[in-house]
């Protein structure tokens, strides 16, 4: 191991465990042998783990539901039959149909693309202007520090669905109907602009404590540049926090999705999102509870595999947690 | 700690100035016609123009517009809206139900969040753990209209008929309120259960943990004092930082409760383009945001004392 704080790191582990928990010993005297980093000892881990497993395979479906709908189903989304008016589950249509004779199945499966792609790019553009933000602000001076926080504060300040509703409704009046391009990256601008101050005070919180650790000191004292000390030192200290917020945030942007839809300002029809399938279905779910409960089972369950996931990544990221 | 203060409520000012800046900017100046669809479908008439500019100071630049609103505000004018109602009393009718909503929300996530946060973190991959952990997930991917629905259709007097949703116009009492602030804080209550729980477990074996059981002291005060004091800060500044997004959130909420709120209010004003009351609440939004904000960090220095400000 060439990496003096992450050994240092090691060897104190290796003291704690042999405190508590004896099967961690072997494990430190395996790797004398043969010397690993932290993200290869936090994979071999993963691998061994259930729930990781599961939750990949799940996202691994959803995602190639997303990619390939029409491996999972031969029905045309779109095609609206109102003989069909709001049927119940049959063997024909697994999932019913919907107040214009559409089918829920098809459309669950076909929704899963645009709720998965506001999902995935609202967070990693979220996480990614938080954390170069915040590891930025901890590390300058500190009037650069308080500028950048206080201009984190100007967005935080705005509550979430309120901004977007004002952002929305500026670039969108209601009679306009717009593209599905547009309409999708005005909402993931959106939930960026309004939530990248949160991952931003996560980190900067983070990198605040573990700049004080000794480990940093001991490698700013051997020389380390600054870049070395943020990618080799700090980062893998602080990304684990930043880690479970993105994977709850992606959980939480699937259902922003959901609740502006629902307000009218958000993807709208033609579009086909499981979040305009639930605001399509709230005049009518006391009559026909499946147009609810089978989009948000299907939103349940893409969230619940990325927070599984996230979990098991984080314990394993976690030298402390072990 | 007293000149942390001072530069602290120094700095919010700018931060006031350019959040209110932001949504004023965005709902005066982008749509580029503030009277379109103002009088129906014939174009308003020259004399209402002139006397809405002069009122609403269309004809300075935003700066300068957006400066005569705040030196408004700061004197406690909201002004009047396009129909001559005034904001101000608009605003003092609406914002308590909404603080009340939002503080009955605050209690709930509070209370069962850390509740449920402490418990499984003590004692992972138990029955209980694997419970909340469950439990936390539904309710964060469960999109807060859905959970509304269904528990006002259960819950209601249509179902079990165990809450009173008739909630009162202008002054709902707090029992009115439990379901409604259950609803609103249910996706932060997992947020706090999970931060509780990831920060409880990872402080549990910290060398001070160690030393506290080691001296003899009794697990209660080990718990209730040198674990959850330090665990609670990233809690903390969850939920303080929460009750400005649970009042701008509650606008669901309220929509789906019938609750007189300033949810109504200001979607009613977007809808209705009028601009000045939007504007007007959120002005009162961001500044018990940044006042909440302002609270957090002076608790971390309490709670923290790594934590130093000079």
């Amino acid at each position: 191991m060439s990496d003096p704080g992450a050994s240092g790191a090691g060897l104190e582990r290796a003291a704690a465990s042999a405190v508590g928990d004896l099967s961690h010993v072997d494990d430190s005297s395996q790797k004398q042998g043969k010397p690993r980093s932290l993200w290869s000892d936090a994979w071999g881990e993963l691998r061994r783990k259930p729930t990781f497993i599961i939750s990949l395979v799940i996202i691994f479906i959803v995602v190639v539901m997303a990619a390939f709908p029409s491996l999972f189903t031969s029905v045309d989304p779109r095609a609206a039959n109102l003989d069909n008016y709001l049927k119940t589950p049959s063997a024909d249509a697994w999932f019913g149909y919907d107040v214009q004779g559409y089918d829920v199945y098809a459309r669950a499966i076909y929704g899963a693309r645009a709720s998965l792609l506001v999902g995935l790019f609202s967070t990693l553009l979220t996480v990614l202007i938080g954390s170069v933000v915040g590891i930025f602000a901890s590390y300058a001076k500190s009037w650069v520090d308080s500028l950048l926080s206080r201009f984190g504060d100007i967005f935080a300040g705005v509550p979430f669905v309120l901004g977007a509703i004002v952002i929305l409704t500026t670039f969108n009046s209601p009679t306009e109907n717009p593209s599905a391009v547009r309409i999708i990256t005005q909402v993931v601008l959106s939930i960026a602009v309004l939530s990248w101050p949160v991952s931003m005070r996560i980190m900067r919180s983070a990198t605040l404590v573990a700049k004080q650790q000794d480990y940093v000191k001991a490698a700013r004292g051997l020389g380390a540049s600054p870049l070395r000390i943020v990618f080799r030192h700090l980062l893998p200290n602080t990304v684990a926090p930043v880690l479970v917020y993105a994977t709850i945030a992606l959980g939480a942007f699937i259902g922003a999705e959901a609740t502006l839809a629902f307000l009218g300002i958000g993807l709208r029809p033609p579009v086909v999102s499981w979040g305009v399938m639930i605001s399509e279905s709230r005049d009518y779910f006391q009559a026909a509870p499946h147009m609810l409960l089978f989009p948000a089972g299907f939103v349940t369950i893409t969230v619940l595999a990325f927070v599984i996931l996230g979990d098991a990544v984080r314990d394993a990221l976690d030298p402390k947690s072990r | 700690m007293g000149r942390y203060v001072l530069r602290r409520l120094l700095q919010l000012i700018p931060v006031f100035i350019g959040t209110t800046f932001i949504i004023y900017a965005l709902v005066w100046a982008i749509p580029q016609d503030p009277f379109a669809g103002k009088c129906g479908q014939r174009p308003c008439p020259e004399a209402y123009i002139s006397a809405m500019s002069d009122k609403f100071n269309f004809d300075d630049p935003l700066p300068l517009q957006y400066l005569k609103y705040m030196g408004n505000v700061i004197t406690g004018d909201f002004g009047d809206t396009f129909s001559g109602i005034s904001v101000g009393e608009q605003i003092s009718t609406a914002y308590p139900t909404t603080v009340k909503l939002a503080i009955v929300a605050l209690l709930i996530e509070a209370l069962i969040g850390i509740t449920a946060g402490v418990l499984t973190g003590l004692r992972k991959q138990g029955f209980l753990d694997n419970l909340v952990l469950v439990s936390t997930l539904f309710l964060i991917s469960l999109p807060v209209f859905v959970t509304g629905f269904v528990l006002r259709l259960y819950l209601g007097p249509q179902g079990l008929d165990l809450f009173d949703v008739g909630v009162d116009a202008t002054d709902p009492t707090f029992a009115q309120l439990i379901l409604p602030g259950f609803v609103l804080g249910s996706t932060s209550m997992a947020y706090v259960a999970r931060l509780t729980r990831s920060s409880i477990a990872e402080n549990r074996h910290a060398d001070y943990v160690r030393t506290a059981i080691a001296k003899g002291q009794p697990t209660r005060r080990v718990v209730g004092v040198h674990l959850l004091r330090n665990s609670l800060i990233p809690v903390i500044t969850f939920l303080g930082t929460d009750l400005g997004s649970l009042m701008g959130g509650a606008i669901v909420t309220e929509g789906v409760f019938n609750i007189n709120g300033i949810g109504g209010l200001i979607f009613r004003g977007i809808q209705e383009k009028e601009g000045i009351t939007v504007t007007g609440v959120v002005t009162m939004l961001v500044l018990v945001y940044l006042l909440m904000s302002l609270i957090v960090d002076l608790l971390y220095a309490v709670l923290d004392p790594r934590i130093r400000y000079e």
